[in-house]
């Protein structure tokens, strides 16, 4: 961590609010109801838009009558496939960086033919949505059904038609990986284990459904955007080309967003048709999805079957891993991310903690008529660790070990950064030694397992789960930019000193509750020397913050904090050059403390702030000559050292199972992570335990459930699960702290660290109270009934 | 979507008047008989704190009392209200009633999001009134909002905030 000018370190700042547990400011209003989220925002003549949906997973739409559907009343429009094309261009989904990624072009409205049951191809337009819902029903459509490819372990046979036929077959996307001397390492090893992981299709089940609300002023060009979303820049961006608007005609404007966790980042094809359509209506026009529309149309993640291998030395030393990664992503990769990222962390990430040196993966991304896939929380994180640390579960018990022991023996060690994983990642700074060694001590792993024998005696299973991981935060221009992707991965703030001494900062990262206005205003204050009660901030509009990417992938705090700072800190150097003018006395010798100017030595106010940017702004003639204050100042950042900034964590899970019912019962949870500099504990905590919680949904409950003609048969909350309060456990949660000198602040990302590591803790505490039984579990969601069949109940 | 599409006119869109106490004022309004109680208080009265996350009547968003008792929002008609007593988080916010539950959120961080607290918040209240200074067990509060999903906390901030102010409302009496 590098020193600022002041001569004070970042945390060593007087009055600082790094590493505080902070409030967030802009919570009160939640807590109250005064939230705007976008169904909340009113707007003069608008019109409500229901789609028409696909009933079908394949079928060629042969005729679509809307006569009847126009002449209902309240109705504005209706709107086919075909016309909507004429106003919104197709996409593809593809990235140049991912080599042979293939897709095909994909229409707002589905044109002729529709590809998974829930994709839409007709739009009514009415004065509420009610209205529009009625007139949908009187739209008579004739579909040919066409052959639908649901199962992608058939998607590649020879006989399976291909879903673009100009694709020639449903092979999207293929990597593979092969690092040292594989087989050699199988062939000599002490022992080989070898297992197949299914992971179910999940999806993340925001609260606030999809919501984007578009209105074109015709009279000013002007296309005003309100989106339930994490990226405003880049949708501004892809409106504009899509729609054939230059750049500055679209202002994308984010205010409150129920829930995101990569959901909300990705272009879907009804929000691209509600823009279409207030263009061509020359009128606002709102969607709001249903909760049926969100479990059809959001995207869903995971559907991964992964064959994997690990060889050990005797010794317990893992030697090699060698895995088969399969997934089916959909009929479309998703634009503009593509569907493909999420096999491609799985290949980078599987094994990360550990030193092998010997690694083959294969990944193929095939397409298949169910709702397409893309990038959800933790992308990829939780399959890689499952595999990994399911596969080193199996050697110790194989070689008759103890799971913690062959962990501590295998990780990379603290003291080896920086250095290159067997993936060839680059780590800079990593912490799995400590991390194991405060978990060991956190959860008192010995009494636990004295406790777990004790109780076996009685009849009673518990289980202790281990998990070891990596996690990608801080992503640079390497993750879409270099494939041609228009996401940016650089960030801005800009600061202004207003004339009582508040400072008001607009920021290019965004928040969807994750806390990253609590976190930009701590960095502000600190950095500026304000108290944090007059700093406010501005985000989530493209109109009003500096350009950037967003918040995904856990970048806000580590990219846009960064960004922050150093807006903070050329604030308050040109705050002194003018006190210092005013003064007579050096820049150097003065800072900003507590809102007010000061000797820097002393800490002696010399001019409260509120003084200053009086004489600045309503007395500038009494200033000395040459002398322009520019309280104004911007920063951007991007890390450029390393792709990523990895982070590493371990989680700890112990459980409960019934081997008569299969029922899993959570008792209690652990994880000890290293984001670098904590900047909030309290948020920190929380987006941990958050985290877990949503990593255990997609473990014990979440599944989108298909049948084999590709109808989606859960699209409602009633039967979809997520985790209830009622069976979540109490979360432990420590740090070990390792900065990455990529910025002075040295924060990392934490958001997908909970979600990485929970599936798999938990799946291997399971089986570890179902060892004495000889069984175990290797597909999730681990229901009951997988529970049961495992044991050769049922 | 509807798809008894013949009569819906004169049926499910048919308006009825309604009078009702919302957030202690006497009110008064026309609804259709197929609008549900929470899409007439986001509409006809502007309380968007009335959150709709599935209109299932499962995740419990749009969460209001009802006579004192916590109701989905979602599951009850507009013109069921008739008569009735209704206060909405804005309403509870107000009257300052909750004013103790929602600064121990604040400082615990038991919202992420924002979208699930109001319900979670009329939830809870509804626990905590009829605990009458009796401090719950977490259990017991875990029980009490499992109907109502978070998706950003993991719950656990969620549980301590309100264990915190039960411990102090149970202390308050006590004092007096």
């Amino acid at each position: 961590m590098s020193t600022d000018p002041g001569g004070l370190t970042f945390l060593d700042r007087p009055n600082s609010y790094i590493g505080r547990s902070v409030p967030r400011p802009n919570a009160r209003r939640l807590l109250e109801g005064r939230g705007v989220y976008v169904d909340d925002v009113a707007m003069a003549r608008l019109g409500h838009v229901a789609f028409l949906r696909s009933p079908h997973a394949h079928a060629r739409i042969l005729s679509l009558e809307t006569g009847a559907a126009r002449a209902m009343p309240g109705v504005i429009a209706v709107v086919t496939g075909r016309e909507l094309a004429e106003v919104c261009t197709p996409w593809i989904g593809v990235l140049g960086h991912f080599k042979g990624l293939r897709s095909a072009p994909q229409h707002a409205l589905a044109v002729d033919r529709v590809t998974w049951v829930g994709e839409p191809f007709c739009a009514v337009v009415a004065r509420s949505r009610a209205e529009a819902e009625d007139a949908l029903a009187l739209i008579a459509v004739e579909f040919e059904p066409l052959p639908a490819v649901v199962d992608m372990e058939t998607a590649l046979d020879p006989g399976t038609p291909a879903i673009h036929p100009d694709l020639g077959d449903n092979l999207a996307f293929e990597r593979v990986l092969d690092v040292g001397d594989v087989d050699a390492a199988f062939r000599d090893a002490a022992c080989v284990v070898e297992e197949t992981f299914r992971f179910g299709r999940h999806t993340g089940v925001c609260l606030e459904p999809r919501a984007i609300m578009a209105d074109w002023a015709a009279a000013d060009g002007m296309l005003t955007v309100h989106h339930s979303f994490q990226a405003p820049h880049m949708m501004q961006d892809i409106l504009a080309k899509h729609l054939s608007l230059p750049e500055g005609a679209v202002r994308v404007i984010c205010r409150d967003v129920g829930g995101s966790f990569g959901i909300k980042v990705h272009i879907y094809p009804d929000e691209m048709a509600t823009c279409a359509l207030a263009l061509m209506l020359k009128r606002p026009v709102k969607f709001v999805a249903d909760r049926l529309e969100s479990f059809q149309s959001d995207i869903h993640a995971r559907d991964h079957r992964v064959t994997a291998r690990m060889a050990f030395s005797a010794e317990g030393d893992i030697l090699a891993v060698d895995m088969d990664d399969l997934t089916g992503i959909g009929p479309y990769s998703v634009y503009p991310r593509t569907s493909a990222v999420e096999a491609n962390q799985v290949v980078n990430l599987t094994g990360g903690p550990y030193r092998h040196r010997h690694y083959r993966a294969r990944a193929r991304v095939v397409l298949q008529n169910k709702a397409p896939t893309c990038q959800y929380r933790a992308v990829g994180h939780p399959i890689a660790t499952m595999v990994a640390e399911g596969l080193v579960d199996l050697g110790a018990a194989r070689l008759g070990l103890d799971p913690f022991a062959v962990r501590e023996r295998n990780v990379i060690r603290d003291d080896a950064y920086p250095c290159a994983g067997v993936s060839g990642i680059k780590l800079e700074t990593l912490s799995h030694q400590a991390a194991l060694a405060k978990l060991k001590a956190m959860m008192d792993y010995e009494a636990l397992r004295a406790e777990q024998a004790a109780l076996r005696e009685r009849g009673i299973h518990r289980g202790i789960g281990l998990a070891a991981f990596i996690e990608i935060t801080n992503p640079s221009a390497a993750f879409y930019g270099v494939g041609g992707a228009r996401i940016s991965s650089q960030d801005g703030c800009t600061i202004r000193l207003d004339p009582q001494g508040g400072i008001v900062a607009a920021v290019s990262v965004t928040e969807q509750g994750q806390g990253t206005e609590a976190i930009i205003a701590q960095i502000v204050a600190t950095a500026t020397g304000v108290p944090i009660e007059k700093v406010r901030v501005i985000s989530g509009d493209t109109q009003a913050t500096p350009y950037g990417g967003g918040t995904w992938a856990s970048r806000g705090a580590g990219i846009g904090g960064e960004a922050a700072w150093q807006a903070g800190k050329a604030l308050r150097e040109n705050v002194v050059a003018v006190a210092g003018a005013i003064l007579q006395a050096d820049p150097a010798s003065l800072d900003v403390r507590g809102g007010a100017v000061v000797d820097a030595a002393t800490g002696t106010e010399r001019m409260p702030l509120a003084e200053l940017g009086r004489i600045v702004y309503f007395r500038p003639d009494t200033l000395p000559p040459g002398v322009q204050p520019e309280f104004v100042a911007t920063r951007h950042y991007v890390p450029k050292d390393y792709p990523f900034a990895f982070t590493n964590g371990v989680q700890a899970s112990y459980v409960e199972v019934d081997p008569e019912t299969g029922f899993v019962r959570l008792l209690k949870h652990w994880c000890v992570e290293d984001c670098g500099t904590v900047l909030n504990p309290l948020l920190v905590d929380e987006q941990i335990r958050g985290g877990i919680v949503q990593g255990i949904g997609g473990a014990l409950f979440e599944h989108c459930l298909y049948d084999a003609d590709g109808q989606l048969l859960n699209g409602s909350m009633a039967d979809y699960l997520v985790p209830m309060a009622g069976e979540m456990p109490d979360i432990a949660v420590a740090h070990v702290v390792s900065p990455t000198a990529s910025s002075e602040i040295g924060a990392k990302g934490a958001g997908e660290a909970g979600t990485a590591g929970a599936p798999a803790a938990v799946v291997n505490a399971i089986n570890d109270a179902l060892r004495p039984f000889g069984a175990r579990v290797a597909r999730q969601p681990v229901t009951p009934e997988v529970v049961l069949e495992a044991l050769g109940l049922i | 979507m509807p798809s008894d599409a013949p009569d819906r006119d004169t049926a499910v869109a048919r308006e009825h008047a309604v009078s009702f106490t919302l957030n202690g004022e006497r009110v008064r309004c026309q609804v259709p008989a197929r609008t549900h109680l929470g899409d007439l208080l986001r509409g006809t009265f502007g309380l968007t704190g009335v959150h709709l996350g599935c209109e299932h009547g499962v995740c419990g968003a749009c969460t209001v009392l009802v006579d004192g008792r916590a109701v989905r929002a979602c599951l009850m008609l507009g013109v069921q209200a008739e008569g009735a007593t209704i206060e909405t988080v804005e309403g509870l916010s107000e009257s300052g009633r909750i004013r103790d539950l929602q600064d121990a959120f604040h400082a615990r961080n038991a919202l992420q999001c924002g979208y699930c607290t109001p319900g979670m918040l009329v939830t809870a209240a509804e626990l905590l009134a009829e605990c009458a200074g009796e401090i719950p067990s977490r259990e017991a509060i875990r029980a009490a909002i499992s109907g109502n999903y978070c998706r950003c906390t993991g719950y656990h901030a969620i549980v301590d905030a309100i264990a915190t102010t039960a411990e102090a409302r149970a202390a308050r009496e006590t004092a007096e």
